[in-house]
């Protein structure tokens, strides 16, 4: 696909899923960006802090206009940027839609970020308990993501297109499998390609 | 008919059913869980997910506006209380913390709450009108008001830190829609008051 020229800059780490989703949702639609790369020590900058007060990432510069969440963020380049629509048109299955993205968003990634396995689980506990903790929300959450994709998924989470369910997942499940070891077997829908 | 499963005192549901007031559906049938929104043969939970669903199929009172950066800028602040601040004050995810652990958890959840809600603070200061994001109440409202509810009532949340906030929270206290969704006006809040 051509890319369309636009003034867009993505502000990213190349380990973030919250990023990794925006990412796909850039590169399905065509969209040129600049790429900026923040670290942690970036994070702590009082110029990156002046564009996302929380100090995360992604953040989205459109122009003059910054955008932070990466729901957010998608949900904006579809409407302002209609090709490859990433929501479908049937109002049910955008609602699965949205409630795929925030199984992720709210019950699985919040508890194996980075910053919650160091900052609290490290801290409180130990190191050791960082990666059987992070397995455990992530089984967790694939198991009510098995159950509410068995009878809707087809060759994607919501049918035959992808849509921002996939976004949100797959960045998920790239993580989980690289990063925190987690066996797919039981996971026979989230599994298939 | 829609049917709405719902806790008395789970912000999130208590998103839904100001969503359902402000609406000006009637009351519906509340049962313990966290919210699930049942309408005729459509089953979705997860409170944004709902949210979304309802203001796409009931077009009456807009809870987002048409402007796409105003609209971007709700569904920020609605993304980041409910992945940012709310999972980490969830009673259900404490009790399983602590359960691990053995760890004290009101500490990491206020301070879960603090961090998110300077956050706010610094980004509604400059585009706050009456309400979140202008002169309308919109999705952010829908998603702040529980929020800030749980935090003072729950975690002790002193919000003379955050003026914005504070001024917020004093005007959706002057709203029906607020008081009828709140949790106390609950048919369940009686039966659970142990679980405070």
């Amino acid at each position: 696909m051509e890319s369309e020229a636009v003034n867009l800059k993505l502000y990213s780490h190349w380990m973030s899923s919250c990023s990794f989703r925006v990412r796909i949702a850039l590169n399905l639609k065509g969209l040129k960006y600049h790429y900026v790369a923040v670290t942690a020590s970036s994070k702590s900058d009082p110029e990156f802090l002046k564009l996302n007060p929380l100090a995360l990432i992604p953040v989205l510069v459109d122009g003059d206009f910054v955008l932070a969440e990466s729901l957010a963020i998608i949900m904006y380049l579809d409407d302002k940027y209609p090709q490859y629509p990433l929501l479908p048109h049937d109002i049910p299955k955008r609602a699965l839609n949205f409630q795929v993205a925030h199984i992720v968003a709210s019950s699985i990634q919040p508890f194996q970020n980075m910053g919650f396995l160091n900052n609290f689980i490290e801290k409180k506990v130990g190191p050791h308990e960082k990666l059987p903790w992070a397995q455990s929300v992530i089984r967790k959450g694939f198991t009510a993501l098995e159950k509410l994709l068995k009878d809707q998924a087809g060759r994607y989470a919501t049918g035959d297109e992808i849509f921002l369910a996939d976004l949100f997942l797959a960045p998920q499940l790239y993580s989980a499998y690289k990063r925190f070891n987690i066996s797919m077997v039981v996971f026979c829908v989230l599994i298939t390609p | 008919m829609i049917v709405l499963y719902s806790y008395w005192l789970s912000s999130c549901s208590w998103r839904i059913r100001f969503a359902l007031c402000l609406k000006e559906f009637e009351k519906l049938n509340p049962l313990h869980c966290v919210p699930v929104l049942a309408d005729d043969h459509v089953v979705v939970s997860d409170s944004y997910a709902i949210f979304l669903y309802l203001e796409e199929k009931y077009t009456q009172k807009p809870l987002l506006p048409v402007d796409p950066q105003i609209r971007a800028l709700n569904l920020q602040i609605a993304s980041m209380i409910n992945s940012s601040i709310q999972p980490y004050h969830m009673i259900s995810a404490l009790k399983d913390m602590e359960k691990m652990f053995g760890a004290e958890t009101k500490q990491w959840a206020q301070y879960k709450i603090d961090k998110g809600f300077l956050a706010l603070e610094k980004l509604l200061k400059d585009v706050a009108g009456k309400y979140a994001t202008g002169e309308h109440i919109y999705m952010a409202d829908v998603f702040l008001a529980p929020q800030i509810m749980q935090a003072v009532n729950r975690f002790d949340i002193d919000m003379s830190k955050y003026p914005t906030l504070r001024r917020l929270s004093e005007t959706y206290k002057g709203l029906a829609e607020f008081h009828a969704s709140s949790p106390q006006s609950q048919p369940d809040a009686c039966i659970t008051n142990n679980n405070l």
